[in-house]
């Protein structure tokens, strides 16, 4: 396997050709050694969406109950961590909230541990956290996890490799074409520089992005840690075509 | 649509890998049959993820969005707790260690003129850094399928990978190739960003 030197020497070199529009991760990002045969070599095919794509799926009060919001409410005890909110709002690119959509996290443990069966990593399980959630935003596009904030945790890109500790958020806007699926960090998280999947969005304004950001208000007296995080999805199409004429 | 409210432009925020763990996370029971298997116009649309050496993806997930057959584009819940009478035009599901995928659902009718009926697409997958986007048309109705805008737009040689084929069995079959000579053409929309 490569050293920690190598792919910092990748990323460098890509990211020293990479230009400020860039807001997205690059698909092609051989340092995430996986990516190699899993990018699409030709150029995406501009479309315009068709009616199917300008409608989101709809998800309601029989799809998620509100106590899938809270991950440490689990039967039989309360997981072991450090107890903490994330909370935020989702809206789309301009500015509008995301009412009443489904958002779906998932998370390793406060050890690095996934409950997944094929999470091979030697760190203990927790028989009362599973580490999934879900919730609906509110009218605000507002939304709010109660959990235990995740351990890293090493995985087998390059020897050494160690992923950030990060919560996985799966988002829908009001349009197909608004679906995304992205992680958020915690702030100051020293393995940053070292991991290629974060890496891989090559402009610091667009991993900041990525970050949530510690919010002592937020923060509940002998209870639990606060952090804030907004997400944007990109814009719409349905209400750019009725309001606004000059789109390319 | 609702009145606008006051706009400001906002970047959107990067997309990023699904990761190899999602299955605890986004799996729900039924959440790949948008129908019942024994429903009335009820089909598979079913297929395989290939990687660039024609390896099967194991690990990806596929989301559909569809139409009803009348054309009619269903905006109701239900997609996470069936109750196997509501068509929410919404499923997903995650490729089996083959990397075949498979959905039971009804055949989209059409929702647009200029526009052949299709089944949208999104992908995701452990090695893929963002989602990707495509469409799975019908296949049958060549005049539909030659005057669609999109088709239309496609060099010939490519225009095939959007267009499902036709099992002995009345399945739809759909394989998606992330890469290589036969990679499946990936749309992006207006306003996506790069």
């Amino acid at each position: 396997m490569d050293t920690q030197a190598a792919i910092d020497q990748e990323i460098a070199g890509i990211h020293a050709d990479s230009d400020v529009e860039e807001t997205q991760p690059r698909l092609d990002f051989a340092p995430y050694r996986s990516s190699v045969l899993r990018h699409p070599t030709k150029d995406l095919h501009h479309a315009d969406p068709e009616a199917v794509e300008l409608v989101a799926p709809v998800f309601g009060h029989s799809d998620v109950d509100p106590l899938e919001a809270d991950l440490t409410l689990q039967p039989g005890g309360e997981p072991i961590g450090e107890r903490i909110r994330v909370t935020g709002r989702v809206l789309d690119g301009d500015g509008r909230p995301v009412r009443g959509q489904l958002i779906e996290v998932w998370q390793a443990n406060a050890a690095g541990r996934y409950i997944h069966k094929r999470d091979q990593h030697h760190a203990p399980m927790d028989p009362h956290f599973t580490g999934v959630g879900r919730c609906l935003t509110g009218e605000d596009g507002s939304y709010s996890f109660t959990t235990i904030k995740p351990g890293p945790y090493p995985w087998r890109n390059h020897t050494n490799a160690w992923r950030p500790a990060h919560i996985h958020f799966s988002l829908f806007g009001s349009e197909f074409t608004q679906r995304m699926i992205t992680q958020m960090y915690f702030p100051g998280d020293p393995l940053f520089p070292f991991d290629p999947i974060l890496q891989a969005v090559t402009q610091q304004e667009a991993r900041d992005r990525l970050v949530a950001a510690y919010e002592h208000s937020l923060s509940v007296h002998e209870w639990l840690l606060g952090y804030r995080w907004d997400i944007v999805l990109t814009g719409a199409h349905a209400t750019l075509m009725e309001s606004d004429d000059d789109h390319a | 649509m609702t009145t606008p409210e006051p706009q400001q432009p906002l970047v959107p925020t990067a997309g990023q890998t699904i990761g190899p763990f999602y299955g605890f996370a986004l799996s729900y029971e039924r959440d790949h049959e948008l129908v019942p298997p024994a429903a009335a116009g009820a089909v598979r649309l079913h297929g395989t993820v290939f990687d660039g050496n024609g390896v099967p993806v194991p690990d990806a997930l596929l989301e559909i969005r569809q139409a009803d057959p009348s054309g009619r584009i269903p905006r109701v819940e239900g997609s996470i707790r069936r109750d196997g009478t509501v068509f929410t035009g919404w499923g997903r599901c995650a490729t089996d260690p083959g990397g075949r995928f498979s959905f039971t659902t009804l055949e989209p009718g059409r929702t647009d003129q200029g526009a052949a009926p299709f089944f949208a697409v999104s992908v995701f997958a452990r090695g893929l850094l963002n989602r990707l986007f495509t469409r799975a048309y019908l296949p049958g109705d060549e005049q539909a399928l030659a005057g669609d805008r999109l088709l239309g737009s496609v060099s010939p040689e490519r225009r095939g990978t959007l267009v499902a084929g036709r099992d002995d069995d009345g399945s739809l079959r759909f394989d998606i190739w992330l890469q290589g000579e036969r990679e499946t053409v990936f749309l992006a929309f207006p306003r996506h960003g790069r």
